[in-house]
C-alpha cells in the first residue's frame, strides 16, 4: 500500500495542471477515469467492433470483462487484483504477454495503470457513459463566498475554484466588459456613443441593459450565424473539383433571421432537418430545409454518380451527427464502432433518414442542384402581391360595362381578319458578322447559314438596306438543317436555341421593341424574354426542334420610310445554355400596322370572327369581347398599357427569383443497404431508417422519416442534443467548451470540466425553472436567454488580467479563475476594421460579395479553357459599397477559399467544422500590415481622426484608439503614437509623393478637404493602433 | 523536440537574443508561431500536442521536394515500356486483362478499347539500363540516381479523389495533406521561411486542364498554420508580404518598434502570453519580408545554372523550371515540405501533341535539380519525388488513328520515381504486365508510398497520429507498408 500511495504521489505532483482528474482524496470514477483509459487504450482490440474482437470478450461491458476469455482466464475478477488478467498483463514487462501490445502505440502511464488497479480492487463497477444518460437538474453546490455567484453559473464554477483553493479574479473593468460581451453578441466593437453611454450609466442594471440592446441588436443574428455556417459546411460554391458556383443566400438568410427573431432551438433543429416534412410547411421551413443541401456536390467528367451519391449521404451523416448528437457517428461508415456503442448496421439506418432525396449523383455544373425551389425575397413576395392586386383592378375596369366600346368592337370585327394579312420583305444582309467567330453565308432563300467555330455564346450582327414606306416589325426565321442535332436550327447538342437579345438600329438610332409573339415558345422560354430587360432570359423552342419557326418583333416606333435605309439588327445567343445559337436562320421587315399578323390572334378569337354574331355562343362572345378590349382597343389603350406593364414587371421579378436548395423526400423511398468497408458499390444487408440502440427510440408517434429524426433529436429524454448545444455555446462565449471536444461526447472524447454545470445547463435550455430570474413561463429551447445568462454570469465578468502563476496552473483558464479573453474570429477582424473606419456596409443579408483580393488565386487553379462553362472561376471583385459588407457575406470558393479568413483560422468549409483553431502567425501579421483592406481602412480612420476627433493630435490619437480598443490610452501609450504621429508628419511633408501613394490604396474615394500630409501620417498612426494586439482581441 | 529542434532552439535564443523568457522560447516552436485548436492556450508547454518528441529511426532525408505531375502522367509513353505491346496495338483489350473493371463515365461507354502501343522510341539508360522515352532526354540522363516505381497503384479513378487520396491518404476531403503532417510532425528548419510551400506552374502541353484544390496542401484537422504557403509567381510571393505603397522598411521597423512597445505595455498589464507571441510574430513576418525576396531573388545564379535548369523568360514552360530552381532555393534555406504542382497531364485527346509539350516543360527543370542538388552535396538529405496521381489506360479513349490518340484515367498501375534522401539510386522497382494494365509484381499503394516517404524521413507512419474525433488519424489510415527495396 506505502509502494502504491508513493507511485500515486508522483502522478500527483506531474499533473498539477490537469483540471479533471483524480487525485488521491476522490475515489477512482469510471466515467472520468476509467472509461477513457479502456476507450483509448483497450476498445480497439476489446470494444464495440465485432470484427476486431480478440480473445473473445470486450472491455466495454462489465458481464464480458469479468466473464471467460477464450484463453479460460478472467480478465477482470472484481476486487481481486491477483487473478485479474487485465491487472497481470498491464503491469507486465514481457512484450508478449503485456497490455496494450507494444506495437499498437499506446503504452500506459504509470498512473493509468494504478488507476486500473484501484479500479479493480474496488470491484470494478461499470457505469454507463454518462453522456448516454439523460442529463438531471443537479441541486447548486454549496459555495463559501455566498457574495460572488450572481446566477447558477456562478455556483457551479466558484464551487470548483473553491476546491481546487483558487479565488475568483475582480470583476473586468467596464470598458473592457463591454468590448468582450459587444463581441462576443454582435462580432462587433461597441461604438463611441456606447461606450460612453454605458460608462455613465450608475443604476444597477446597466449591464443588464447592454445586454439587452445587444440580443435586440440585428447583428446579434449574424454572429451568431458566423459559427453556424461553419457547422452546416456554407459555401457559394460546389466544392470538387470544377468548383461551380451555387446559391444559397436564402437559406443564410433564413439562418439570420432565425437567431434574431430567437427561434426555439428545437424548432430550429426540425426546420432545418425537415422543414420541408412540416404539415403546410412554408416557403421558409422549405428554404431552412436546405442545412442538408450544403455539402459539396460533384459533377466531375467521368465520376461515377453513385459513387457521389454515397458521398452527399456520409456527409449529412457525419453533419447531423457531429452538430446535434456530438458523437463520432462517421467511424462506423467502415465497421462497427471502436469506442462507442454504434454498429456500422446503425450507421446505414441512420443514413436511410437521408437516402430519400430526389438529387443526382453529379450536378450542381451550373448554380443550384435538384431539389431546389424559387424562394422569393421578402421584397419580391410583397411586389408580387401588388401587382396581383394590381392586375385584379385593372381586368375588373376593362371588363366594365361600355357600350362605346362594344360599337367599336362590332366595326373592329368587320374587317379584323382582312388586316391580318401581312407581307413580309426578305432582307439580302450587306454585312454579316459573328462575334463568337462562326462563319456566316449566305444560303438559298436569302436563309443565313452558321458554320465553322460554335463558341459557348454567339451574336450575329447583320445589316440590310430597305426601302419601305415604313417598318413596323422585323421577323427572325429559323430554318431546319439535316446536319444540325435534331435537324436544328440551333448548334447546340438538341437542335435548340436560346435567343437573349434582338437589337435594332438604323443610322445611330436605336429601335426598342414594344411586344414579341412567336409561332411556338418552349415553357418558361417565353419570346418576349428576347427583348426585356434582362440579358440573359431568353426565346427557346425545345421539344420543337427540325421545324421551321417564326418571331415577330414589334418596334415600339415605326421607323418612317420612303427613303433607303441601311438596318442593324443583332441577336444575342448569350444563356447559360452552351451553342445554342442557329445554324440557318433569316430575317424580314413589314410595314404592316398589326404585324402579328393570325399568328397573333388565338385560333379561339379567330373562330369566332369566323362565325356570324348571332350564332356565336357565349363563350365565343366573351372571348371575343376580351381580345378586343385587351388587344385592340384605343379606347382601352391607356388600361392596356399598364396591364401590359403590370404584366412584365411580374414576369420580370419572377425571372430574378433566387432559387435555393432543399430537402424532398420521393413518393417511393429508396432502398437502403449496409454498405460493406463503406464502399458505395458493395451493399450488403438491406436496412430501413432507425436511430442507434444505445440512444433512446424514436419518440412514440414520430413518423420513421427525417421529421421523426429531427423531433428525436429535440426530445426531452434525449441525452445529447441539449448537452452538445449548450457546450457549443459556452464555447462560443468562453472560449472553450465545458466537454472541450465539442465534437465528440463519446469514450474518446474529454470529460466535461464541470460535468454538473453542463448537466444544469442542459435541463435548463430543454425547461427552464419557473424562477429564474424571476419570470414565468419561459419558452424552452431559448438561445437567447441561454446566452444571457451567460454573459451575465460573475464568471463571465472577471477580468481577464493573468499572472504568471494562474498561466502555469490553468493555461486554458478551463477553471475560469479569470475572465476568458481571446483573440478575434478571422471575420470579426475585419468587421472592427471596417466599422471603427467608417467604412462598414451595415446591410443584413443578401448575396455575397468579392472584396479585395490578390490577383490569380483563383484562376491558378481553375480549368483554363473550360471556365466560361461553369461559373466562380474568375474573381470578379466587387466595387463600391459591396466592398464593405460585413466578412461574414464574403464569397466562399471551397477550393479557394479568401485568403484573409483560412490565414486567420476560417475552415476551408468542405466538410462541418465546430470547433476552429487559433494561431498566432506571421502570415496574420502581413495581412493585418499590407492588405489593402487594412491600409485603406487606416487611411479612412485617419479621416475620422482629423475630422470626428477634436483639434489636437492627443485627442485625435485618443479618438481612435478608443475606437479600436475601446479604452482610453495611457500617458505613456500616447507618448509612443504621437511619437510616431510626427515622425511621419516630417516624412509625408518632405516625401509628398510616398503620402500620395499610400493614400491611393483602396477604391472608397478621399476626403479631398485634407491635406495629404495630414491623412497619411494620420493612416500610419491608425495602422499601428490596429494592428495592436488590444484591438484584435477582446 | 527532435532531432532538429534542438540546434533549432540555439538558432533562436541567438536570433532573439531579447532575453527570452520561457515563454518567447515556446512561441517560437515554428515560424507560424505556437498556435492551438480553440481553447488551447499557447502557454509554455514543452511542444505541441502530437507532435514528435523523438525520430522514430535515424533520418535519412531532412526535407523533402515534390514534383507533382497533376492530371496523371501516361506511364505507358514515358517510363513503362513494354515491347510486346506492339503486337497488341489495334487489338481490342482483352477481358481477361480488364478484368471487369470500373472505368470512368468518359469511356464506359465506348464500345472499342482498342490497345495503343506508343508512337515514341524508348531506349535503356545509365548503368542501371533503365528503359525511358525519347520524350524524356534529361531524366534519361539521371536513372542511375533515381528509383523508378512502375508499380503505384490507386482505387481512385478520377482527379478529385485521386490527387486528394496521393496527397492527403484519403480520396474524401478533410484530412491534412503530406506536407501538413511533416510540419506539424517535424516543424522547420528556418525561422524566415514557412515550413511548407508550395508552387504552381501551368502545363504547355494542354490548355483545357484539370483544376486543382487548396486541400491539397490543406492542414484538414490540424491547426491551419500547418498549411502550405502558396508562393504565388507575383510581385508578392507570399500574399501581402510587400508594405504599401509610400511606407519603406525602415518605416516599417519603426512601426513594428511602437507596436512591441504598445503591445509590451498591454502585456505587463495584461499577462496573457499571447501578446508576447504576437510580438514574435510581428517581428518573424519583419523577417520574411527580407528573407522570401532574398529568396526568390535568382540574380545570383550563375548563367550555367540558369541553363541547366532551362529557365528563359518566354513563360513556355508555365513556369516549372524558375520553380524547380527556387525549390533548390528553399531547400538549402531549411523549408521542410516544398511541392511544386505542374498541371497539365490529363491527355484524354491529342496525347502525342500535348505529352510533347509537357515534357518539354518538365523534364530538364526536373533532372536540372537533382543533378543540381547533388553537385551541391544536397541530394543526401533531399528527398525529391515525381509523379502524378495516377496513369493512363492502355487502351485508346476516342478513335485510334495513325498517328493520334488519347487514354483515359488508370489506377490500378502508374509510375513515379524518388531520388536522394536514402533512396536506392539506379533501380526500378515492381512490374507490370504487357498491357501496362495490372501489377505483375511488387505493388506500391499509395499508403506504401506515403509510408515509406516518412520512413526515410525518420518517421514511423503508424506513430505520426492526431487526435480528431476521437480517433488517431494517421496519414497512411490503417494501411501503408515501408517498401524496403526502395531504401539504400
Amino acid at each position: 500500500m506505502n509502494r502504491l500511495c508513493f507511485a500515486f504521489s508522483i502522478v500527483l505532483a506531474t499533473c498539477l495542471l490537469s483540471v479533471a482528474r483524480a487525485d488521491d482524496k476522490q475515489p477512482v470514477d469510471f466515467d472520468r477515469d476509467i472509461r477513457p483509459i479502456l476507450s483509448n487504450h483497450c476498445f480497439a482490440c476489446h470494444g464495440p467492433d465485432a470484427e476486431k474482437r480478440e480473445s473473445g470478450f470486450r472491455l466495454d461491458m462489465r458481464a464480458s470483462a469479468i466473464g471467460e476469455a477464450e484463453s479460460g482466464a478472467h480478465p477482470i475478477v472484481p476486487g481481486d487484483v491477483a487473478q485479474s488478467e487485465l491487472v497481470t498483463r498491464v503491469f507486465s514487462d514481457d512484450d508478449d504477454v503485456k497490455m496494450p501490445p507494444p506495437e499498437l502505440n499506446k503504452p500506459l502511464s504509470a498512473e493509468q495503470k494504478d488507476l486500473l488497479k484501484r479500479w479493480v480492487a474496488a470491484g470494478a463497477p461499470y457505469e454507463k457513459h454518462w453522456a448516454f444518460v439523460a442529463p438531471r437538474r443537479p441541486a447548486l453546490p454549496v459555495v463559501k463566498d455566498k457574495a460572488w455567484p450572481r446566477n447558477a453559473i456562478d455556483d457551479f464554477i466558484l464551487a470548483r475554484l473553491e476546491r481546487e483553493g483558487l479565488t475568483p479574479s475582480p470583476p473586468a473593468e467596464r470598458f473592457e466588459l463591454l468590448r468582450r460581451v459587444t463581441f462576443d453578441l454582435t462580432g462587433l466593437p461597441p461604438t463611441p456613443a456606447e461606450v460612453a453611454a454605458f460608462l455613465a450609466d450608475e443604476s444597477p442594471d446597466a449591464y443588464g441593459k447592454v445586454v439587452q440592446r445587444l440580443l435586440d441588436s440585428p447583428h446579434f443574428g449574424e454572429r451568431l450565424a458566423v459559427d453556424w455556417l461553419d457547422a452546416a459546411r456554407f459555401a457559394d460554391t460546389h466544392g470538387y473539383h470544377i468548383d461551380s458556383g451555387r446559391d444559397m443566400t436564402r437559406w443564410r438568410e433564413w439562418v439570420i433571421d432565425a437567431f434574431n427573431s430567437n427561434l426555439p432551438f428545437d424548432q430550429f433543429t426540425i426546420e432545418q432537418l425537415a422543414g420541408d416534412l412540416l404539415p403546410n410547411a412554408t416557403l421558409e421551413q422549405k428554404v431552412a430545409s436546405g442545412f442538408n443541401r450544403n455539402h459539396m456536390i460533384n459533377f466531375e467528367g467521368g465520376a461515377i454518380p453513385q459513387e457521389y451519391h454515397n458521398a452527399y449521404l456520409v456527409d449529412r451523416v457525419n453533419t447531423t451527427s457531429t452538430v446535434w448528437l456530438g458523437l463520432t457517428v462517421a467511424c462506423s461508415q467502415c465497421h462497427d464502432h471502436k469506442f462507442d456503442p454504434l454498429t456500422q448496421r446503425e450507421y446505414y439506418q441512420f443514413y436511410a433518414f437521408f437516402h430519400n432525396v430526389p438529387e443526382n449523383g453529379l450536378d450542381g455544373s451550373r448554380g443550384n442542384a435538384a431539389p431546389m425551389i424559387k424562394a422569393p425575397t421578402r421584397e419580391q413576395t410583397r411586389e408580387l402581391a401588388d401587382i396581383q392586386t394590381q392586375l385584379a383592378n385593372l381586368r375588373t375596369r376593362l371588363t366594365a360595362a361600355s357600350p362605346e366600346a362594344d360599337n367599336a368592337q362590332q366595326a373592329w370585327e368587320a374587317t379584323a381578319l382582312r388586316e391580318d394579312v401581312v407581307n413580309w420583305t426578305t432582307l439580302t444582309p450587306v454585312a454579316m458578322k459573328a462575334t463568337g467567330g462562326a462563319t456566316l453565308a449566305s444560303g438559298t432563300d436569302q436563309f443565313i447559314t452558321a458554320t465553322g467555330k460554335n463558341a459557348a455564346t454567339e451574336h450575329y450582327v447583320i445589316s440590310a438596306e430597305v426601302n419601305l414606306a415604313e417598318i413596323t416589325a422585323i421577323r427572325l426565321e429559323t430554318g431546319v438543317d439535316g446536319k444540325l442535332n435534331g435537324s436544328g436550327p440551333g448548334r447546340s447538342v438538341n437542335g435548340n436555341v436560346v435567343l437573349t437579345d434582338v437589337k435594332l438600329s438604323a443610322g445611330d438610332q436605336h429601335y426598342p421593341f414594344r411586344r414579341a409573339t412567336a409561332d411556338f415558345s418552349q415553357a418558361d422560354y417565353p419570346v418576349q424574354n428576347a427583348v426585356d430587360a434582362n440579358p440573359s432570359s431568353g426565346w427557346a423552342i425545345y421539344p420543337e426542334v427540325g421545324k421551321p419557326h417564326a418571331a415577330v418583333f414589334e418596334l415600339a416606333k415605326p421607323i418612317g420610310g420612303g427613303e433607303k435605309v441601311r438596318l442593324t439588327i443583332e441577336l444575342a445567343f448569350d444563356s447559360q445554355f452552351a451553342q445554342h445559337q442557329p445554324g440557318v436562320f433569316r430575317l424580314s421587315v413589314t410595314d404592316a400596322k398589326q404585324p402579328h399578323g393570325d399568328k397573333h390572334i388565338p385560333a379561339n378569337v379567330v373562330t369566332a370572327l369566323q362565325t356570324e354574331s348571332s350564332k356565336r355562343t357565349a363563350e365565343q362572345s366573351a372571348a371575343l369581347r376580351s381580345y378586343y378590349r385587351e388587344q385592340v382597343s384605343p379606347e382601352f389603350a391607356a388600361l392596356r398599357d399598364s396591364l401590359t406593364a403590370a404584366i412584365a414587371r411580374q414576369a420580370e421579378i419572377e425571372k430574378q427569383i433566387p432559387t435555393t436548395m432543399v430537402m424532398q423526400e420521393m413518393a417511393k423511398p429508396r432502398d437502403t443497404f449496409v454498405l460493406l468497408r463503406g464502399q458505395y458499390d458493395k451493399p450488403g444487408e438491406k436496412v430501413v431508417a432507425e436511430v442507434p440502440a444505445a440512444l433512446p427510440p424514436l419518440p412514440e408517434g414520430a413518423p420513421h422519416n427525417r421529421l421523426g429524426l429531427a423531433q428525436w433529436l429535440v426530445d426531452p429524454q434525449h441525452p445529447l442534443t441539449s448537452r452538445v448545444i449548450v457546450n457549443r455555446y459556452w464555447q462560443l462565449i468562453f472560449g472553450t467548451g465545458l466537454v472541450k471536444t465539442v465534437e465528440d461526447f463519446g469514450a474518446q472524447g474529454e470529460a466535461p470540466s464541470h460535468p454538473e454545470l453542463l448537466d444544469y445547463l442542459a435541463v435548463e435550455f430543454m425547461s427552464p425553472a419557473e424562477s429564474n430570474n424571476g419570470q414565468a413561463g419561459r419558452q424552452a429551447w431559448d438561445v437567447k436567454e441561454l446566452l444571457r445568462l451567460m454573459v451575465t454570469s460573475s464568471t463571465y465578468r472577471q477580468a481577464a488580467r493573468v499572472t504568471p502563476a494562474l498561466v502555469e496552473r490553468d493555461p486554458e483558464n478551463r477553471l475560469l479563475a479569470r475572465g476568458p479573453r481571446m483573440r478575434l474570429q478571422a471575420e470579426f477582424i475585419r468587421d472592427q476594421a471596417l466599422a471603427i473606419s467608417g467604412l462598414l456596409n451595415q446591410k443584413i443579408g443578401g448575396e455575397s460579395v468579392s472584396p479585395y483580393q490578390p490577383p490569380g488565386l483563383w484562376s491558378e487553379l481553375a480549368s483554363r479553357a473550360d471556365g466560361k462553362n461553369w461559373t466562380a472561376q474568375e474573381y470578379t471583385q466587387s466595387h463600391g459599397e459591396d466592398l464593405y459588407r460585413r466578412t461574414m457575406y464574403t464569397f466562399w470558393k471551397r477550393t479557394s477559399p479568401p485568403p484573409q479568413l483560412v490565414t486567420f483560422d476560417a475552415p476551408d468549409r468542405e466538410t462541418c467544422t465546430v470547433r476552429r483553431a487559433r494561431t498566432n502567425t506571421p502570415l496574420q501579421a502581413l495581412i493585418l500590415l499590407n492588405d489593402p483592406t487594412y491600409v485603406e481602412a487606416s487611411r479612412k480612420l485617419a479621416e475620422r481622426m482629423l475630422k470626428e476627433g477634436d483639434e489636437t493630435a492627443v485627442d485625435r490619437l485618443k479618438f481612435a484608439f478608443v475606437l479600436a480598443t475601446t479604452r482610453e490610452p495611457s500617458a505613456h501609450e500616447l507618448g509612443v503614437l504621437q511619437k510616431v504621429l510626427a515622425r511621419y508628419q516630417a516624412k509625408y511633408a518632405a516625401d509628398r509623393a510616398a503620402a500620395t501613394a499610400l493614400l491611393a490604396v483602396g477604391e472608397s474615394p478621399r476626403d479631398e478637404s485634407l491635406s495629404e500630409v495630414d491623412v497619411a501620417s494620420y493612416a500610419i498612426a491608425a495602422s499601428v493602433i490596429l494592428n495592436l494586439d488590444e484591438t484584435v482581441s477582446k | 523536440m527532435n532531432l532538429y529542434d534542438h540546434q533549432q532552439q540555439l538558432n533562436r535564443r541567438h536570433f532573439f537574443g531579447r532575453a527570452a523568457s520561457g515563454v518567447s522560447l515556446a512561441a517560437l516552436a515554428s515560424l507560424f508561431g505556437r498556435g492551438a485548436i480553440a481553447g488551447e492556450s499557447s502557454a509554455p508547454s514543452t511542444g505541441t500536442p502530437g507532435t514528435l518528441q523523438a525520430l522514430h529511426f535515424p533520418p535519412k532525408a531532412k526535407r523533402v521536394i515534390y514534383l507533382f505531375m497533376s492530371g496523371g502522367p501516361s506511364h505507358i509513353d514515358l517510363f513503362d515500356y513494354k515491347a510486346e505491346l506492339k503486337e497488341h496495338h489495334g487489338e481490342e483489350l482483352p477481358a481477361s486483362i480488364r478484368m471487369g473493371q470500373r472505368i470512368t463515365g468518359m469511356t464506359s461507354g465506348q464500345k472499342s478499347f482498342p490497345c495503343v502501343y506508343p508512337v515514341f522510341d524508348f531506349k535503356q539508360h545509365g548503368q542501371s539500363g533503365a528503359w525511358v522515352s525519347e520524350l524524356l532526354p534529361h531524366t534519361a540522363k539521371i536513372v542511375d540516381d533515381i528509383a523508378i516505381v512502375k508499380s503505384l497503384h490507386t482505387e481512385a479513378i478520377n482527379h478529385d479523389p485521386a490527387t486528394t487520396f496521393i496527397q492527403t491518404g484519403s480520396q474524401q476531403p478533410g484530412r491534412p495533406s503530406l506536407g501538413a503532417w511533416l510540419s506539424y510532425g517535424l516543424g522547420c528548419e528556418t525561422d524566415s521561411l514557412p515550413a511548407f510551400i508550395v508552387m504552381i506552374s501551368q502545363g504547355s502541353g494542354n490548355k483545357t486542364d484539370q483544376p486543382i484544390f487548396s486541400r491539397l496542401w490543406g492542414s484538414g484537422f490540424i491547426p491551419s498554420r500547418h498549411q502550405g504557403v502558396r508562393f504565388g509567381a507575383g510581385k508578392d510571393p507570399v500574399l501581402y508580404l510587400s508594405n504599401p505603397p509610400g511606407i519603406d522598411r525602415a518605416d516599417r521597423r519603426e512601426m513594428l518598434d511602437a507596436m512591441a512597445e504598445l503591445n509590451g505595455a498591454t502585456h505587463e498589464r495584461l499577462g496573457d502570453p499571447e501578446i508576447d507571441t504576437r510580438i514574435q510574430q510581428y517581428e518573424m513576418a519583419f523577417k520574411m519580408q527580407a528573407s522570401v525576396p532574398e529568396l526568390t531573388d535568382i540574380s545570383g545564379e550563375t548563367q550555367a545554372t540558369i541553363d541547366m535548369y532551362g529557365i528563359n523568360d518566354s513563360g513556355v514552360d508555365g513556369g516549372f523550371a524558375r520553380n524547380c530552381l527556387l525549390a533548390r532555393r528553399m531547400a538549402e534555406r531549411g523549408v521542410r515540405f516544398i511541392q511544386l504542382m505542374h498541371r497539365g497531364w490529363d491527355q484524354h485527346s491529342s496525347l502525342p501533341h500535348q505529352i510533347r509539350g509537357q515534357c518539354k516543360d518538365v523534364d530538364q527543370p526536373s533532372a536540372a535539380l537533382v543533378q543540381d542538388l547533388k553537385q551541391r552535396g544536397l541530394l543526401d538529405d533531399t528527398l525529391v519525388l515525381w509523379g502524378g496521381e495516377f496513369g493512363r489506360t492502355v487502351y485508346s479513349q476516342g478513335a485510334l488513328t495513325k498517328d493520334n490518340y488519347g487514354r483515359d484515367h488508370h489506377g490500378r498501375c502508374f509510375t513515379m520515381w524518388m531520388a536522394g534522401g536514402g533512396t536506392k539510386p539506379g533501380i526500378t522497382h515492381g512490374e507490370t504486365d504487357e498491357y501496362c494494365y495490372n501489377i505483375v509484381s511488387d505493388g506500391v499503394h499509395i499508403h506504401d508510398w506515403n509510408a515509406t516517404i516518412l520512413h526515410l524521413l525518420g518517421i514511423d507512419h503508424e506513430r505520426l497520429t492526431y487526435r480528431f474525433q476521437g480517433r488517431d488519424f494517421r496519414l497512411t489510415d490503417v494501411e501503408g507498408k515501408l517498401v524496403k527495396q526502395l531504401l539504400a
